[in-house]
């Protein structure tokens, strides 16, 4: 009787993954009409990515009507300052003057850090700025330049870099990922295109508190995008753009170096391939840095200005290691800034070390984005001065991943947004931040891929609840709660021992997961890169 | 075995929504509520001073000098129930900051506290929307529901008057459509009660009540002579109880005068001071054309002095050569242009119509009436949401309107900062519009299997005619239309000031209200024409 019933369950089981494979071979699956975004779906990836970026957009200008960082708050103000005085500083100097000291430039307020291309966007962005109120990015006068159509031409600077960089590349990527994928349903890429666009922490950081991380996160997904199509120099050729952009990007360098070279290495002639992408790499690099080429002293001047290790190992509470353990070990009073660098770059390389291998040895498209996520983990966790907006970078591809690890990606966000919220109470967009957070959890939860908790996260359900929980409360005493005087950052630590926690457990579960996730299909993609 | 089968019908019943429909549309108000929570820092017009001053006065001031009251130039004037209902908010104004409420200080008070107040009071009204809309597609089949959904909830006019703008009409919207609701159900009593308790809210919504008098004699008055008559005083002692809750106090008083007062001022002209696109901007232009025309010709055109927005001053007529309008009228028009819809209702009052007569009323009173807002289009767009997806033609004409209603709320949002957002708002509902309406309609074959099924589920279908095989196009004429629509966007927002300057600063408005007023004329006349259809 127990045996047939059984026999019975298990064929009930096999009848309903056979119904399953089916619904998911079928092109407009009915029996998913009542998914909230069905209707989304019927008319293709494009009309799809269409509507959804209009929504994405619409979310970016809603959130760009509130404060930018530093607003009213002079003499030195903040980041939008710091970006508006490098367009002023771009369209007034020629670009051999732009990183150095000289009495047009003061490079202690607010000195260009960032690589060439960075500098660059800021000419033309200023050139546009120019052309609608010169006013605001006139030389010295304009400092601190504040004013209603200022503000809104600074912000439309942003969602245009969105538009033009960020979206294509999402859009490609989400064509390159997933053509030869059928294994996923519609309505699952629907929500992967949501969530690529719609992700809370990039648009607070850029939309409100002002920056263009979308054009450097955007090279790099249309790197990713590119070498998953295995056109692989285009790849490394957006790759180079997006480090020229943001020195943070090398956060995913390893990935992309060690995954090359393992794609390399499975092709006939390895050497030359290494060559050929060595040489875009480097054709590219120097195209961008030509106005520093004419000599060492501009070169490195530039370099100089680019790794500001006299900024100390850590800034502010960031949830890294670093800046954790110092609650216990002093490392920036101990340790001389030399030691402390050689021991952060060991560090880091030794926990991006693993996930290297695994690609060197099987690369695979999956087992590249789990790369990415590994190596942007190490080298936030491990790396110098690193800031809490470099979350961002690991963020991107958790998200990319979301399909395959649901849990891990909505776990990720949680405390990814949580470790941003001391800067965005700073800034003023708590408000902007509550209606986020929650426009973000409701369109995950609209699909059942967001609702489907599984995998190593099952068993520790409640742990995870009860974390959670944590992160909940600490948004509120921190929004309400004085801290007492002794401790005036005690809450601020609060958030950053609860984030790291997260995210050190969070780094070691995807470096075990792309350990095991690739084994699963070496083979198939050795074939196929033969 | 009937019992039996009974179970296996629930079952089924059950099995393809698994998921709560409440829950489900909460979802889609969530959606809303977070953008329109981003949307707080926006622009908002005067009318956010006059809803707090409101606010204040009733809270500061005792019921008898509310309509009264001159400190503020934005003196009261909606119905009682608006005053009651702002006093029942001004409790809770007084809690979060004493000074919204206070009648000298609070002033133009623009701090964090009165605006987020404010703002978030218009969010959470909305849940009255969200009911109305709810009662109406409870027996839906789930995709059309989630359409409605989609076309009423996220509509992208609601939130640029409502949240943008500042006012309260999702929450007065909601009302109207409770009352449908319940009049679709058959349910007459508390259908007229409901709509008699929104005229005491907002005076505008009058404009259907000839519709409901009719509808509501010939519906529910029905049943002989003694039944009916029995009825009809059941039916107007119950709106004579709510006029008395609303008005009785004031004529206690002995200031009724005043309050009608307050509410009529048909001091005003006969548009607004932004032309709503209706039918006397036909006029009026036809009005300039002919003067013009004539002084050509060589008759002398005397130049008239008042103008069109200013109201009656004396007996100067703002019009050179057609006959003066007045609102009388504006009155006798809108019910010639109302008449055959009446006739209908008194023909044949069917519940499955009421929602389509009520709506072609409001669209008649937005056409002809006097001083008319561009923001009454929202009283006849809404309800048409509803019946949308009924056919394929009602969608057509549904996508059009919509976009044009929409577009002509634009001039409201006048600010740079706002102009992308209006512009977004619009595009990606009509997106999400277009793909809702052509999942719909265009795979006929499909849908028809899956309506047929739910028929079977859902013994209370409403409006089960869908499946046409004709794929959702949109006509050539109406593309056009559309592509011109882009056209005059572009001239008056970018061309004519680049090319023009500052000569004729009317002119981009002119237009768009021209055009507007096209499209809405072609929604009339449609809407007409499918009341008069003798099949329907």
């Amino acid at each position: 009787m127990l045996a047939d019933s059984a026999c019975r369950f298990s064929n009930k089981f096999s009848m309903g993954k056979l119904k399953e494979s089916k619904v998911m071979k079928n092109k407009v699956d009915l029996n998913n009409r009542d998914d909230a975004c069905w209707w989304l779906i019927h008319k293709g990836v494009k009309t799809t990515f269409l509507s959804i970026s209009l929504f994405a957009l619409l979310v970016r200008v809603a959130v760009s009507l509130h404060p930018y960082s530093g607003a009213g708050n002079p003499p030195k103000y903040g980041d939008y300052e710091a970006q508006r005085h490098w367009m002023e500083i771009a369209i007034n100097l020629p670009a051999k003057d732009w990183y150095w000291n000289s009495t047009t430039n003061d490079l202690n307020y607010w000195g260009l850090d960032y690589p060439p291309l960075t500098a660059y966007q800021s000419f033309v962005h200023g050139l546009f700025l120019k052309l609608f109120d010169s006013q605001s990015v006139s030389l010295f006068t304009s400092r601190g330049y504040e004013s209603y159509f200022g503000k809104l031409l600074m912000r439309w600077t942003v969602l245009s870099s969105d538009v033009l960089i960020f979206f294509p590349a999402v859009f490609y990527f989400i064509l390159a990922y997933f053509s030869d994928n059928s294994s996923f349903r519609k309505s699952d890429i629907a929500w992967q295109i949501a969530i690529l666009l719609i992700n809370p922490c990039l648009i607070l950081i850029d939309h409100g508190h002002f920056q263009y991380n979308c054009i450097s996160l955007g090279l790099t997904v249309g790197a990713i995008a590119g070498i998953c199509m295995d056109k692989d120099l285009v790849g490394s050729f957006l790759f180079t753009l997006a480090l020229n952009h943001k020195q943070m990007s090398a956060y995913f360098a390893p990935a992309f170096f060690s995954h090359l070279l393992g794609k390399c290495m499975r092709r006939r002639n390895p050497i030359v391939e290494v060559l050929k992408l060595g040489l875009v790499v480097l054709g590219t690099f120097t195209i961008i840095w030509l106005p520093y080429l004419h000599s060492v002293d501009a070169l490195l001047q530039v370099l100089s200005r680019l790794a500001p290790f006299e900024r100390g190992l850590y800034e502010d509470y960031v949830a890294n290691f670093w800046c954790t353990t110092s609650v216990l070990i002093k490392w920036k009073r101990l340790f001389s800034v030399k030691l402390l660098k050689f021991l952060s770059f060991t560090a880091t390389l030794s926990t991006c070390l693993p996930s290297m291998i695994q690609q060197i040895r099987v690369p695979s498209n999956r087992g590249f984005l789990y790369g990415l996520l590994c190596s942007s983990f190490s080298f936030y966790l491990f790396s110098f001065q690193v800031h809490e907006k470099s979350v961002l970078l690991p963020l991107l591809p958790a998200t990319m991943l979301a399909l395959d690890e649901p849990s891990l990606f909505i776990h990720f966000l949680h405390y990814a947004l949580l470790s941003l919220f001391p800067l965005v109470v700073r800034d003023k967009l708590v408000q902007a931040y509550l209606a986020i957070y929650a426009l973000t959890f409701l369109i995950i939860n609209a699909s059942n891929k967001g609702k489907q908790k599984g995998g190593a996260f099952h068993s520790t359900r409640v742990l995870f609840g009860c974390s959670l929980f944590c992160s909940l409360i600490l948004h509120v005493v921190y929004l309400v709660v004085r801290p007492p005087e002794r401790y005036p950052f005690l809450f601020e630590a609060l958030i950053m021992l609860l984030c790291f926690s997260q995210f050190i457990f969070l780094a070691v579960f995807s470096n075990i997961k792309q350990w095991t996730v690739s084994k699963a299909v070496p083979l198939m993609h050795k074939q196929k890169l033969n | 075995m009937e019992d039996h089968r009974r179970h296996q019908q629930e079952d089924i019943s059950k099995a393809p929504n698994p998921r709560n429909p409440v829950l489900q549309l909460l979802w889609f108000f969530a959606i809303a509520a977070c953008i329109k929570l981003l949307l707080i820092p926006s622009y908002r017009s005067t009318d956010f001073e006059v809803h707090r001053h409101w606010l204040a006065l009733t809270h500061s001031l005792p019921l008898s000098q509310w309509y009264f009251d001159e400190t503020s130039q934005w003196t009261l004037d909606y119905p009682p129930f608006f005053a009651y209902f702002e006093r029942f908010l001004s409790y809770f104004a007084n809690i979060v900051d004493p000074r919204i409420v206070h009648l000298q200080k609070g002033l133009d008070y623009n701090s964090n506290t009165v605006v987020y107040f404010q703002r978030i009071t218009v969010i959470l009204s909305d849940l009255c929307l969200l009911y109305g809309v709810y009662r109406l597609t409870r027996n839906l089949d789930p995709i059309k529901r989630k359409l409605i959904w989609v076309l009423v909830v996220w509509s992208p006019a609601l939130v640029i008057v409502d949240h943008l703008h500042f006012q309260y009409n999702g929450f007065l919207l909601g009302m109207l459509l409770i009352s449908l609701s319940y009049l679709e159900e058959g349910r007459d009593l508390i259908g007229g009660f409901v709509f008699a308790v929104l005229l005491c809210f907002k005076h505008l919504f009058a404009v259907a009540a000839p519709v409901y008098f009719v509808y509501l004699l010939r519906h529910y008055c029905r049943g002989g002579f003694v039944r009916g008559f029995g009825r009809l005083t059941v039916m107007g002692s119950v709106v004579v109880a709510v006029f008395a809750a609303a008005y009785g106090p004031f004529i206690y008083h002995g200031q009724i005068q005043q309050v009608i007062q307050r509410m009529f001022p048909f001091g005003r002209g006969l548009c607004h001071a932004y032309w709503a696109p209706n039918f006397w901007v036909f006029y009026i232009l036809l009005d300039k054309g002919l003067s013009i025309l004539l002084r050509k010709l060589g008759f002398s055109i005397k130049i008239p002095t008042g103008s069109f927005t200013s109201g009656l001053v004396g007996d100067s007529s703002p019009f050179s050569v057609l006959p003066q309008i007045t609102p009388l009228t504006t009155f006798v028009v809108v019910l010639l242009a109302l008449s055959p819809c009446l006739i209908k209702a008194f023909k044949d009052p069917q519940p499955r119509m009421i929602t389509r007569w009520v709506a072609y009323a409001y669209a008649c009173g937005f056409l002809f009436g006097w001083h008319v807002h561009e923001k009454a289009s929202l009283h006849f767009v809404i309800p048409l949401a509803l019946v949308a997806v009924q056919s394929l033609e009602d969608a057509r004409h549904y996508l059009l309107l919509s976009i044009v209603s929409c577009y002509s709320l634009f001039p409201l949002l006048f600010e740079a900062q706002e102009y992308p957002i209006k512009v977004l708002l619009l595009l990606s509902h009509s997106s999400l519009m277009w793909l809702g309406f052509s999942a719909q309609f265009d795979k006929g074959e499909s849908i028809k299997q899956a309506g047929s099924k739910t028929k079977q589920q859902h013994v209370q279908t409403k409006g089960s005619v869908t499946a046409t095989g004709e794929p959702f196009r949109i006509r050539f004429i109406e593309k056009v239309y559309l592509v011109g629509l882009l056209v005059v966007e572009i001239w008056a927002q970018f061309l004519h000031p680049f090319i023009l300057g500052g000569k004729f600063p009317f002119v981009p408005l002119m237009l768009i209200s021209m055009y507007c007023s096209l499209g809405v004329m072609y929604s009339w006349i449609w809407q007409l024409r499918w009341i008069l259809t003798p099949t329907n």
